[in-house]
């Protein structure tokens, strides 16, 4: 691994985002949209239900770690659209950067795009709602890299689907979370799904990390089996994501769409 | 030989785009490659450039299979400049020059960038975002990336099309220029024909992803008994015979 290649990659995005103020805005805006909605609906919830008295932190701190999650595959993905939107698609791939680096350098700076939405949205909600999700102790930097790593493999898996179809598995992109969201039990426990769902949501990380969150929160206690379990998940997929990546990426050269991408 | 390229084929499903082609070219030797669009240059020039991987035959530089190098060495050694390729527009010239020369490992990034961008004389717009500039101007950056680490092969894909006479010309006086200073190989694609003349050593003539010719201008120019390059190009590509 050549970090100072893994850098200038990064710098291009940094640059990217620096250049343009609406750029940072769009970054702020929808996680602290997001979280005013949770809140406001949490706090409703709160008020007016017996079953719901005292979740209000419980499920506006799952809307930010999905949102977390959601912010990490996005940026992923965003920053590979970027390449193909600017047409520099191939100036990238002719650079003297191991396919390893792109994956790298992608991966880390996405934590940068994600962090510049979610911090903002983070701290609004401590003074409106009296919710920190720092109430997770130390627990919290493990979950948080169980998403990050899950969050990154969905963005590997789109980019890869990028690679194969071109541009118009662009929509794709966008749509990946969402399909999965239902079975990562964000802001319900895994009891509510179909017993063969059940099966299904506890392979993924999802699962795991949001049973726990709701753990801590609500019985004051940490099960280390379920963090473990999430980050090794995660691990497995991103691993998985990285041969998918590669895959799609000797096969693109075989279809000679790297050569045309974004015409 | 420096580069070699031998029975190099390339089939997209059933559509053979570029059909046992052979040629070589020595080092700091200039090759233009010449014919219709769809002729196979681009897809001839994306598998020198490890894009497209071809289907059958093999690449050579100094006798050593493409395939055979790792990645980021070969590359390091390579550069590319077209037209239809663009830099990221929402970035300034600096940055997207800065960010190539570490890509390319450039070491003393800002000695070089100084010194291409006064050759090609795009300091004037440097603080401005590549997506604001003109086609000239954007051309002009895109040859000082393609110049920034002084690559030993330069591959060239149309690299004056649709400029105005007064910019082309200055680009292919800089390549003249730059050729004479620098060594470099090259391989030009294009369908100016004056360019090809004064920039080439020799010339391969492509049509539906063969070699139909291959010699200097003049001897093509010769060999057909027409009374120029562009004359000879259109009796080539109009001709069915030749194939």
């Amino acid at each position: 691994m050549n970090f100072s290649k893994i850098y200038a990659l990064g710098l291009r995005h940094i640059y990217l985002v620096m250049n343009s103020f609406p750029r940072v805005l769009d970054l702020i805006y929808w996680p602290t949209v997001q979280i005013f909605l949770w809140g406001f609906i949490s706090k409703f919830f709160t008020l007016n239900s017996a079953y719901y008295n005292n979740t209000v932190g419980v499920i506006l701190t799952a809307a930010i770690l999905y949102d977390f999650l959601f912010r990490a595959s996005i940026s992923f993905n965003m920053m590979f659209l970027e390449e193909i939107w600017s047409r520099n698609f191939t100036n990238l791939f002719i650079a003297p950067i191991r396919i390893r680096e792109i994956i790298a350098a992608l991966t880390l700076t996405a934590i940068i795009r994600t962090l510049i939405g979610l911090v903002p949205a983070v701290v609004i909600s401590i003074p409106l709602f009296g919710v920190s999700v720092l109430k997770l102790g130390i627990p919290l930097i493990f979950l948080l890299l169980a998403l990050y790593l899950f969050g990154v493999t969905l963005g590997l898996l789109v980019t890869s689907g990028l690679l194969r179809y071109g541009p118009s598995f662009e929509n794709i992109a966008w749509a990946s979370l969402f399909f999965l969201a239902p079975l990562g039990c964000i802001y319900y426990p895994i009891e509510i799904l179909p017993d063969f769902l059940q099966i299904v949501a506890k392979a993924l990380p999802l699962v795991h990390i949001f049973e726990e969150m709701r753990n801590i929160l609500i019985s004051s206690s940490v099960d280390y089996i379920n963090i473990v379990k999430s980050i090794f998940i995660s691990c497995l997929y991103f691993v998985m994501g990285v041969i998918v990546f590669y895959i799609s990426y000797f096969g693109a050269k075989k279809r000679g769409t790297l050569i045309n991408m974004g015409e | 030989m420096f580069i070699e390229l031998k029975n190099l084929t390339k089939i997209y499903n059933k559509y053979i785009a570029v059909n046992k082609i052979n040629f070589e070219i020595e080092k700091n030797k200039t090759i233009g490659l010449l014919g219709p669009n769809g002729c196979g240059k681009t897809t001839t020039i994306g598998m020198m450039l490890g894009l497209v991987s071809p289907s059958k035959g093999e690449i050579l530089i100094e006798n050593k299979n493409l395939n055979n190098f790792r990645r980021d060495e070969i590359l390091k050694r390579f550069n590319f400049a077209s037209p239809y390729v663009e830099l990221p527009k929402k970035l300034t010239v600096k940055q997207n020059l800065e960010i190539y020369g570490r890509l390319y490992g450039i070491k003393d990034l800002s000695i070089r960038i100084n010194e291409i961008s006064s050759d090609l004389d795009i300091k004037g717009f440097f603080g401005r975002k590549t997506g604001e500039l003109s086609s000239g101007q954007k051309n002009r950056v895109s040859l000082a990336k393609s110049l920034i680490n002084k690559p030993e092969i330069l591959l060239l894909d149309e690299p004056t099309a649709s400029l105005d006479p007064d910019i082309g010309d200055f680009i292919r006086s800089y390549i003249q220029n730059y050729k004479s200073k620098n060594k470099v190989t090259v391989l030009l694609a294009s369908h100016n024909m004056n360019e090809v003349e004064r920039l080439c050593d020799s010339i391969i003539m492509m049509k539906k992803g063969k070699i139909i010719d291959k010699g200097t201008s003049k001897e093509l120019i010769k060999k057909h008994g027409r009374n120029n390059l562009e004359e000879t190009f259109l009796k080539l590509a109009r001709s069915e015979d030749e194939l």
